[in-house]
């Protein structure tokens, strides 16, 4: 029981404590008082929400037809799904009919060399979904890669932080939107490989995500690592540990709080900056949906656009609480050791 | 040996807006080896900053320190320095922190010895029940027990300890005054430990060295302690020439620490 209580508050679900409390029948007047607070105001919100934009979407007309009610959202998010399925089942009947064809093919002419091919479908909205985590991550791992390194650097030399200090200003607020060109640019200039692992639209929208979103990394690390308590970099001159040990054992710990705090800063961002370049570049994942339901100009457009929204938001919110359990879970507490 | 540790003509400067201001001017002292010198004086006085001269941890602007024969040049594990702060690595367990130390020392030991030399400290000290628990969930004194494990551990040519006691309770601070008693006098070390609690001084060191008030601090005096060893808390307490001890070095600290002595040492007094 108390196991599942640590769990629950280390993914951040607090909100479900009261609940597992008053199975325990601990105090079930205040088990109550919390549940009522922390579920009964957030759903109550939701409701004065949904109700405003039903009224909104019964009173307001646009190009398309009317706006969609959260019914009509919540519809063709079902659609949605009930597409991707069907995609599926497309597809899983064309290679049932190669298989045969092949077989067919096989036993009239084997001389022949059988040629295989990939179904040419098009992609379903869950299928966006999982290209755009890809390349998020992919984004994202290139980022951690140089903005720890270097942010290490920067934490430990105050020349290298001083002459780092004008990229990082200048860099930092500039939008993907203006990275984005540039990017596509370069990488179809040097990215020709005659068999490549990766579509350019890929590496593209993932080099944007990590232009975008390694500062906060870089400037968290850095800090984590200048404040390093004086103290222990005294045990490692005491103990005369060679740079890389005291690095990997004493800064690299020391600093792995704020470098998460880092961390879920920039996928935070990532994520964000991901949707606009996909937009924009008409890279594949949920900027293209978005951007290619726009065009569409159909009656379910704007119900499919808000489906994205919300799909975007969940997502977000998704990827911030699993670096959330990971941030918790490096953090030793610092304040109780002094 | 009698010069064991040498220090002469100390000098520490640091430079400020307003221009240099030397913090400790013409300090000199020698300790025999195995031998246990407390070193009191007001706070800021700059007793640590001798300390941390010796230790390697802040530069000597002028003057020279020499450790078994040999002039100190930055840190090193041959002078075991206990923290005030017992600066474990929070993220590590008692006994990892104390390896780190190990591992870096003996080198050459395999990973057997290695261990049990960590082990063996870590249970001298009263940590053998907890020595794998991670430094954040140790008590204050049982962090510091681990801290004096770890600077024996490595098998120091001395012991360098900057108010070891000064964050702890008082039933705390006795019990660990006696497990550093037990261990100095088990592998006869030669230490320095800054304090500014007379009567801890008064317990554990062989020679009590009192600091005059910064800036420009220097020794004012030393005191003998005469007391026979091992020594018995409690016989102590009993004893009158205790209290004149006591009040021969409060007076210091109330009235003598102001001025710098007319020569650099004056004659040394009995208890």
């Amino acid at each position: 029981m108390t196991a599942l209580l640590k769990t629950c508050d280390a993914l951040g679900f607090t909100w479900f404590i009261p609940f597992i409390r008053l199975a325990r029948r601990e105090n079930p007047n205040e088990q109550f008082r919390q549940i009522l607070v922390n579920l009964g105001v957030p759903l109550l919100a939701v409701l004065l929400f949904l109700g405003a934009w039903s009224w909104v979407a019964r009173n307001v007309e646009v190009s398309f037809g009317a706006i969609p009610g959260p019914v009509a959202v919540w519809q063709e998010a079902g659609n949605l799904w009930k597409d991707h399925v069907a995609e599926r089942d497309k597809e899983k009947a064309f290679y049932v009919r190669q298989a045969e064809r092949k077989a067919a093919h096989v036993t009239k002419t084997p001389d022949k060399p059988w040629v295989e091919r990939t179904y040419a479908g098009k992609p379903t909205f869950i299928d966006q979904i999982f290209t755009s985590l890809k390349t998020v991550f992919a984004g994202f791992l290139v980022a951690s890669l140089i903005a720890v390194p270097v942010g290490i650097l920067c934490g430990l030399s105050n020349v290298i932080n001083i002459a780092c200090t004008p990229f990082i200003q200048i860099f930092k607020p500039v939008s993907p939107l203006a990275w984005l060109p540039i990017v596509m640019i370069l990488v179809s200039a040097l990215y020709n490989p005659t068999d490549p692992w990766f579509e350019k639209s890929f590496i593209s929208s993932a080099l944007t995500v990590a232009l975008c979103s390694l500062w906060p990394t870089l400037i968290n690390t850095s800090l984590g690592v200048a404040q390093i308590d004086n103290d222990y970099l005294n045990v490692a001159r005491v103990l005369r540990l060679g740079w890389w040990k005291k690095i990997t054992k004493i800064v690299l710990p020391s600093a792995l709080p704020l470098i998460f705090t880092g961390l879920r800063l920039s996928l935070g961002v990532g994520w964000m900056v991901l949707i606009a370049a996909e937009m924009l570049a008409q890279n594949p994942g949920l900027g293209k949906f978005v951007w290619d339901m726009f065009q569409n100009g159909s009656s379910q457009t704007l119900a499919q656009i808000m489906v994205a929204v919300f799909t975007i938001g969940f997502v977000g919110f998704a990827l911030d609480r699993a670096m959330m359990s990971l941030q918790r879970a490096v953090s030793f507490d610092a304040n109780s050791i002094r | 040996m009698h010069r064991f540790l040498d220090i002469s003509r100390l000098h520490k400067t640091f430079p400020t807006p307003k221009g240099p201001l030397t913090v400790v001017k013409d300090f000199n002292l020698t300790l025999r080896k195995g031998e246990f010198i407390a070193l009191i004086g007001h706070s800021g006085c700059g007793k640590s900053t001798v300390l941390s001269m010796i230790a390697g941890l802040a530069d000597i602007t002028r003057g020279g320190i020499i450790l078994a024969g040999k002039e100190i040049v930055g840190a090193g594990p041959d002078r075991g320095v206990v923290f005030q702060s017992p600066c474990l690595l929070p993220w590590l367990t008692a006994f990892d922190n104390v390896m780190l130390g190990v591992d870096q020392v003996y080198y050459t030991a395999s990973r057997l010895e290695r261990r049990q030399i960590a082990e063996y400290y870590l249970t001298l000290v009263g940590l053998g029940e907890a020595m794998h628990k991670r430094a954040s969930e140790l008590s204050q004194g049982m962090r510091q027990r681990a801290g004096i494990a770890r600077a024996f551990a490595l098998s120091p040519k001395m012991l360098l300890l900057d108010e070891p006691f000064g964050m702890l309770d008082n039933l705390t601070k006795m019990e660990l005054q006696d497990v550093l008693l037990d261990l100095w006098q088990r592998d006869q070390k030669t230490a320095l430990m800054v304090t500014h609690d007379v009567d801890e001084a008064l317990y554990l060191a062989d020679r009590v060295v009192m600091m005059t008030d910064g800036p420009e601090a220097t020794v004012g005096d030393i005191f003998e302690v005469k007391f026979p060893r091992p020594r018995n808390r409690k016989a102590l307490l009993e004893d009158p020439a205790y209290y004149q001890a006591r009040e021969y070095l409060i007076h210091f600290l109330n009235e003598r620490s102001h001025h710098r002595p007319g020569q650099p040492t004056q004659p040394a007094h009995a208890a």
